[in-house]
């Protein structure tokens, strides 16, 4: 009996970990990344004024984003490379690499969290290292 | 003699004469005296802005690389392109391997008329059908940058190419048709700020290099200048910059700075394959540049997409 609850629970994690449609899902986090950025950006850029509570909101909700992505096998499965997509090969060949740029973002974003900036210059200071990687990884690894 | 032996020496003859005259034809020309007069001595800082301007280190610095690595020109980077593979070759001041024996006529000959020091062609993936618009001044300020640049041991391979490519003799030809240095765009009197857009972008900024579409044998399509062009590397397109249908006519002389700066675009993605680098690039020259760059492509008439 402990052993069927056991192989439940492990069919259901491995049905939510893979997905029908990995490309739709990568899609999807890249989307809500950029709604988000939509938000940040403008607000280190001068065009929106800084108010905390709204920054720390968006940058949390990036983490939780960026924590899903660094999910690479899971949103970048092999078998997914072609298709409508404009991820990149190198994702596939440059494995760990691609790990680690996922694993950089992650960690710069929580960073962010963490600092919970309380004004416009303590927001660019941690929000500037964050939007770094959006460049750095699409540079390598999307077409 | 009879007739056929007489029409087999005609045919030898004109196929010489042709021969003799597409081998004169095809010599490499170099820049001549008083462009090289113009060069002047050369300001090693005037000369770091118009590197980071001619965007070098994004062929010949390690791909993706940031901060003092991008000083660092060893080459390297393979283009795979149609008509096969170009490697991007050590233009560190090495004495060996790299450019380090250089003076400024040797740098003005290759980045102005494609020419090497002993006197060959270059293949236009060096694009120097763009850096012939640049002022001789510039060249020999960006010499004397580049001396002041680290020395890297190790030639780049050579390039893969397949035949008639690799005749670079052929490339000659090719130059008459497409080497002359006139402006991409005529410009009714424009402004100083939409000059200098014009000089940045058609000269060092290279823009029209991946920006244009391209014929058949390579030559860039200036009726669709800037209208965006199926990628020579890979697959995909290069975006159109014109203010044409699929261009970038909604964005703001602001929105098209703030990419050059940051390399977001105004809906907040980021710009990725080759451009990222290009974006480091312009982040280093003055903002009064990048806004030269944005005047500039709201001036040039709008096309629709040339991919």
């Amino acid at each position: 009996m402990k052993l069927f609850a056991l192989a439940t629970v492990a069919f259901s994690i491995m049905v939510a970990g893979a997905s029908a449609d990995p490309i739709a899902d990568r899609k999807e986090n890249m989307k809500e990344r950029g709604a988000l950025m939509r938000i940040l950006a403008p607000v280190a850029q001068g065009q929106q004024p800084f108010d905390a509570a709204t920054v720390l909101d968006a940058l949390e909700k990036l983490s939780a984003n960026a924590e899903a992505a660094t999910d690479i096998d899971a949103l970048w499965p092999a078998g997914t490379e072609s298709g409508d997509t404009k991820s990149s090969p190198r994702i596939w060949e440059d494995r760990a690499g691609y790990q680690a740029a996922s694993d950089k973002f992650a960690a710069d974003t929580a960073a962010a969290v963490e600092a919970a900036p309380q004004d416009i210059d303590a927001y660019r200071a941690v929000f500037g290292p964050v939007a770094a990687n959006c460049g750095t990884c699409h540079e390598g690894y999307r077409l | 003699m009879s007739i056929i032996r007489k029409l087999l020496l005609t045919g030898a003859g004109i196929a010489i004469a042709g021969g003799a005259a597409l081998w004169f034809l095809s010599a490499p020309q170099t820049l001549d005296g008083a462009a090289l007069a113009a060069l002047g001595p050369g300001d090693a800082g005037r000369g770091e802005q118009v590197f980071w301007a001619s965007g070098c280190a994004s062929c010949h610095a390690a791909p993706g690389a940031t901060g003092d690595d991008r000083l660092s020109l060893a080459g390297g980077v393979r283009l795979e392109t149609p008509f096969g593979t170009f490697v991007a070759p050590n233009i560190s001041q090495h004495p060996r391997d790299g450019i380090g024996g250089w003076s400024a006529q040797n740098l003005a000959n290759a980045m102005m008329r494609g020419v090497s020091p002993d006197g060959s062609h270059y293949y236009p993936a060096f694009p120097y059908t763009s850096y012939v618009r640049m002022e001789p001044s510039d060249i020999a300020d960006l010499h004397a940058f580049m001396t002041t640049l680290p020395q890297v041991e190790g030639a780049a391979a050579g390039h893969e190419l397949a035949f008639p490519f690799n005749m670079r003799r052929g490339l000659g030809l090719w130059k008459r048709l497409y080497l002359d240095g006139a402006p991409a765009v005529a410009l009714d009197n424009p402004s100083d700020q939409i000059a200098r857009g014009q000089y940045l972008v058609e000269g060092p900024g290279h823009c029209g290099e991946c920006h244009t579409p391209r014929n058949a044998i390579g030559g860039t399509d200036t009726a669709q200048w800037l209208a965006g062009a199926a990628a020579a590397e890979g697959t995909g397109n290069v975006p159109n910059i014109t203010t044409g249908e699929g261009g970038i006519g909604d964005w703001s002389e602001a929105d098209i700075v703030a990419l050059l700066e940051s390399g977001f675009t105004p809906d907040f993605d980021s710009v990725g394959g080759a451009m990222a680098s290009v974006v480091r690039n312009m982040a280093e020259l003055p903002q009064s540049d990048r806004e030269a760059v944005a005047a500039y492509l709201k001036a040039i008439p709008g096309h629709p997409n040339g991919y």
